[in-house]
């Protein structure tokens, strides 16, 4: 078993959805979750507040900088993720392509460092 | 006696077994690059035993299960915990006879983890070609134009994308496998034009890939010859091969299907292909491979260019276009209007066309507009093709067609 990253992708500030529509995705979203732990692929999931609400703290130099957020000025932000554990890549691909049609967005997948070991050493 | 195998006669067994050995192995040892260094390993040890020994019966059989003991060996001296268990799953059943023996679908799994949707599709032909077709990197590169370390990087990466993602070595099940197929597909067929195209260009280098793309064909209708597609796709390259030695003349300039010396065209790639084809055509699933090899079929069946018979192109591009509704093909289909109805009709249909960058696009116009006797435009569609063109051949075709429009 592997585990993988699958987080939810979103265009900032492009045409805000309806709330009709927001509230289905929402609901199938909700949906989707019971389906992972009742199959067993559920490890942890969670939505985020809006990029406006981040802060970035820098503790690599000798002072600690704390800066109003977000870390990436990029119009692509993450608006929530699920970490999942799956047999393989595709079992991954195939959940994420069900909570994509849940949450009505692209999702990301990637996979987590199998240990210790693993971590690092192909970086 | 044993006959003493020359560097040449193992060169040859690398290139006919190490795709076989290698998934085999990457079966048995669940990793890529440890498959591949354990049989580049047994082909060294080949290399030194054999012009001694002889060749063994079975080489393919040697090298993989040399390249699995040397990979047990190599586990032993080597102690990550990794490995240790990659060593466990290859040492559960060292004497199952599966072990050493390849299964057919060894292979056919392996092509599809190479040309898996997750991987770009740079890396489907690099894997294809490294993994399958048992192409050394440098060759890889040579053939695709690129310096050697642009290619092995990309080769890295992917098998790095493979490894971290556990992509899985798997044949698609029923569900995705048209699909996943028909990447497949695109990707041996993507190997092949590439080469074709540079049997019309300087880079000669690049014809294996014609090479390389009919003998993996051949391979995927071993694997899975209950698949029209696949069959159709390997009768398309045999009856477009079959041309390759008439497509340029001794003076370097390219000469049109018409003009071609079929005296020259391979009989035996054209008798295989029409009796592919008529085995896939029986079978009444037709797609858009099997479509354009039956169009390859009527062509090569002319005796002379002008017994081709047009109207049986014609509605064999009729049926293509559902399955491939693109411009281009709307551009080759005009050129059998043209044909079967007249250029006045055929230049209407390439007028609505959006294919501006397409050389092709522009040659076909310029003829259509020289058989309906506007010389002048006729004369700037040729300049605006040659302005496009970027293989020598093609430039000089077309500067002479548009020098003989007076």
């Amino acid at each position: 078993m592997s585990q993988y990253l699958l987080s939810v992708h979103y265009v900032d500030g492009v045409g805000a959805t309806p709330e009709a529509e927001m509230q289905e995705a929402y609901e199938a979203t909700g949906r989707f979750n019971d389906e992972l732990q009742a199959e067993g692929a559920w490890v942890f999931a969670g939505g985020l507040h809006t990029p406006d609400t981040a802060t970035v703290v820098d503790a690599t130099g000798a002072e600690t900088i704390t800066t109003d957020g977000p870390f990436s000025e990029a119009k692509e932000q993450i608006g929530g993720f699920w970490v999942v554990e799956a047999p393989d890549l595709d079992a991954a691909l195939a959940l994420a392509a069900r909570g994509s049609a849940a949450c009505r967005a692209k999702v990301e997948v990637r996979p987590f460092h199998d240990g210790p070991e693993d971590a690092g050493l192909d970086a | 006696m044993p006959v003493s195998p020359t560097a040449d006669d193992i060169a040859r067994v690398f290139r006919d077994e190490s795709g076989r050995c290698i998934a085999t192995l990457v079966r048995v040892l669940g990793d890529i690059d440890l498959a591949e260094d354990a049989v580049q390993e047994a082909f060294v040890v080949a290399a030194r035993t054999w012009p001694v020994a002889g060749l063994p019966p079975n080489p393919g059989a040697w090298i993989t299960t040399t390249a699995r003991n040397r990979a047990i060996d190599r586990f032993r001296r080597e102690s990550s915990r990794e490995r240790r268990e990659t060593e466990a799953t290859a040492m559960t059943a060292p004497d199952e006879p599966l072990d050493v023996g390849p299964l057919p679908d060894d292979q056919l799994r392996l092509i599809f983890t190479c040309c898996h949707p997750a991987l770009s599709s740079e890396a489907h032909i690099a894997l294809t070609l490294r993994l399958i077709a048992g192409l050394q990197t440098p060759e890889i590169a040579a053939a695709f134009l690129v310096p050697e370390a642009t290619m092995a990087q990309r080769i890295v990466r992917a098998k790095k994308k493979i490894k971290a993602t556990n992509l899985p070595y798997r044949v698609p099940d029923a569900a995705e496998l048209p699909a996943r197929l028909r990447s497949v597909l695109a990707v041996l067929y993507l190997i092949f034009t590439e080469g074709h195209r540079a049997s019309t260009s300087d880079v000669l280098v690049r014809e294996d890939l014609c090479t390389e793309a009919i003998r993996l064909s051949r391979l995927l209708c071993d694997l899975m010859p209950e698949e029209p597609e696949a069959v159709g796709l390997l009768a398309l390259m045999l009856l477009t091969d079959a041309r390759r030695a008439t497509r340029v003349g001794d003076d370097g300039v390219l000469i049109p299907l018409p003009d071609q010396d079929r005296a020259r065209w391979d009989r035996d790639e054209i008798a295989e292909g029409h009796d592919l084809v008529r085995r896939c055509l029986r079978r009444n699933q037709p797609g858009a491979y099997q479509v354009q090899a039956a169009i390859a079929a009527v062509h090569t069946d002319a005796p002379t260019a002008d017994r081709t018979d047009w109207v049986q192109v014609l509605a064999l591009y009729d049926q293509l276009v559902p399955f491939a509704p693109t411009p281009v093909v709307q551009l080759n289909r005009a050129v059998a209007v043209a044909e079967v109805r007249g250029p006045a009709e055929a230049l209407q249909e390439v007028e609505l066309l959006d294919l501006d960058g397409y050389v092709p696009y522009h040659a076909t116009r310029a003829d259509l507009l020289r058989r309906v006797g506007r010389t002048a435009e006729a004369a700037d569609a040729y300049d605006r093709a040659i302005s496009l063109a970027t293989a020598d051949p093609e430039r000089r075709y077309l500067a002479g067609r548009r020098a003989a429009l007076g």
